[in-house]
């Protein structure tokens, strides 16, 4: 059995109310996984401690007009990336930082939160990133209904 | 003696040629570092969104205009995950000749980037020396691709451009004059007592603070992580390839030096690998305009760390979703680190040490006195001058191996 392959059963084993075929090995060193919002911080505290997926490589943020995604991509030192999405709701999307995991996943959610308006909890006060400070309120470029021509009226 | 006072200077924000400018706002007492807060996105293009309403094709090109310098590396990893979607096998031949492309891109990325930091540091005779040996691999990067940047060699399939017998040859015989001189830079690099003194135990990265802040490329490697995405997660050739990933446990500035003079090493010894062992065959393959609904993840190890590209395809010639994270982003988090407690003369070769992109153009730094808000205006050049002249007080002074160097010119 491949590496990936103990990966996905050693997950699927611990968390039961994971379906078999929401867990996807792509290839060789990929794993993309759905998980529901519940279990979100439960499968991320697994993979880090257990799986030792210690490395984020960066938060994927997509709007899907019915929702919301967000990709975390955890990286492995053997190579092994797992792409850990959970669905969250479009309307005042609202989500958990990670930072206590990953210092370094601030950025990235700050990102997020400029470019799809998705709320972090618990991600202190800081600098937006990466729009500009006088950009108006409530304009979220990613979103897919979101109109360009509010940057050419004065 | 009057009491030292508390100063806040902004620097940046600055260059049009990054996917992720860089201000940096830095508290002083004195000439200490008491904090540092970064301010990122001064100059966000929204390639991001751009890429959704053009094609995957027009999109490669869009894409190689993110960086001016790692162009390859993220038109290769954005390519690498619409081919991965698309289930497209790439022929033998394009790989390799993507690895030759992107290895000719790390060598003139890390020539320029020796070059910058030796002019950073008042060593300005390096700055001469490698800029010279750059232009070496920049001629062999127009003759294989026609241009000196934004290669375009890349499309959906494989690459546009085939190698002949000649160009194989030449660019054997320019590799030979890179390494020779790439050995001498080695060599003062770990003979030269004045540039020891001056990079050791600057701009510290502890081995558990870059593992923490999720660093990448040399700026990882130099604090002993073993994390090479060409090692770790093999893509184009490299899987085929002999080479090693060099690390470095000496935690600082000295230590990323050591790194991209050794790779330079180990990049040379890769494109002679390419060039005897390139394969026969087609360079390319056809690949659909519409590119079936899937999604993929591509990692490339671009000269400043791991680069990352999420895709989503939709069906549609035009992908749903690209996401790109470029090394820099994931390495400007250790910069604060590596300036806490350090002295302002310090700042010029910390920050370029990460290798930002921005190293190449004039900054303007804001001196503002908290206790009157009177500012001044420094700009790099102030900055830079301020550091050299603050180490040739303390003895660490380059007029004598600059002289000594240039004797050999």
């Amino acid at each position: 059995m491949s590496v990936e392959e103990k990966i996905k059963q050693e997950l699927l084993a611990k968390f039961t109310n994971i379906a078999a075929d929401q867990v996807r090995i792509q290839r060789a060193r990929r794993i993309f996984a759905d998980v529901p919002l519940d279990d979100f911080f439960s499968v991320l505290d697994y993979l880090i401690k257990q799986q030792k997926f210690t490395q984020l490589s960066a938060i994927t943020g997509m709007d899907e007009m019915d929702k919301i995604t967000l990709v975390y991509h955890l990286a492995h030192e053997t190579g092994i990336v797992f792409n850990l999405k959970v669905a969250i709701a479009r309307l005042n999307p609202v989500m958990k930082t990670v930072i206590a995991y990953y210092p370094s996943a601030e950025i990235y959610e700050r990102e997020i939160m400029d470019l799809l308006g998705v709320q972090f909890e618990g991600l202190p006060e800081g600098r937006r990133y990466p729009l500009p400070d006088e950009w108006p309120a409530g304009q979220h470029p990613l979103l897919k209904d979101w109109d360009p021509s509010i940057l050419d009226k004065k | 003696m009057a009491e030292k006072r508390k100063f806040t200077i902004p620097i940046g924000p600055q260059h049009p040629a990054l996917k992720e400018p860089e201000s940096f706002s830095v508290a002083l007492k004195g000439e200490k570092i008491l904090g540092v807060e970064i301010k990122l996105g001064y100059n966000h293009r929204g390639l991001e969104k751009a890429c959704e309403s053009r094609t995957f094709i027009q999109d490669i090109y869009l894409i190689e205009r993110i960086c001016g310098i790692c162009s390859h590396s993220h038109s290769t990893c954005f390519i690498q995950a619409v081919e991965e979607i698309a289930g497209l096998q790439i022929p033998a031949r394009a790989n390799y000749i993507r690895t030759l492309v992107g290895e000719l891109e790390r060598v003139h990325s890390h020539l320029l980037w020796l070059g910058v930091a030796g002019h950073e540091i008042g060593f300005d005779t390096l700055l001469m020396y490698s800029w010279r040996d750059r232009e070496v691999v920049m001629d062999v990067l127009a003759e294989l691709t026609g241009n000196r940047v934004n290669y375009g060699i890349n499309t959906i399939g494989g690459v546009r451009r085939d190698i002949s017998e000649e160009q194989i040859k030449e660019t054997a015989k320019a590799i030979d004059i890179l390494e020779e001189r790439t050995k001498y830079y080695v060599e003062v690099a770990q003979q030269e007592t004045t540039i020891i003194k001056r990079l050791s135990g600057v701009g510290v990265l502890k081995h558990d603070d870059a593992l923490r802040l999720g660093a990448v490329g040399p700026t990882a490697r130099a604090s002993n992580i073993a994390r090479d995405i060409r090692k770790d997660d093999p893509y184009a050739a490299y899987a085929e390839l002999d080479f090693k990933v060099i690390t470095d446990n000496h935690e600082d500035i000295y230590g990323r030096t050591v790194v991209r003079l050794l790779e330079l090493m180990e990049s040379y010894k890769i494109i002679r690998q390419v060039l005897e062992k390139l394969p026969a065959g087609d360079i390319c393959v056809k690949a659909p305009r519409k590119i079936p609904a899937g999604e993929a993840l591509s990692r490339y190890e671009a000269p400043r760390g791991e680069d990352m590209h999420y895709v989503k395809a939709n069906g549609t010639e035009k992908p749903d979703r690209v996401k790109v994270r470029a090394p820099t982003l994931a390495n400007v988090q250790s910069v604060k680190t590596m300036l806490q407690d350090r002295n302002l003369a310090d700042m010029p070769i910390v920050i370029a040490a990460i290798d930002p992109c921005f190293s190449c153009t004039d900054r303007m730094t804001q001196v503002t006195d908290l206790a009157d808000n009177s500012r001044q205006v420094w700009d790099w050049e102030k900055l830079r001058s301020h550091g050299i002249e603050w180490y040739r007080q303390r003895g660490v002074d380059f007029t004598a191996l600059n002289n000594k160097l240039k004797q050999r010119l």
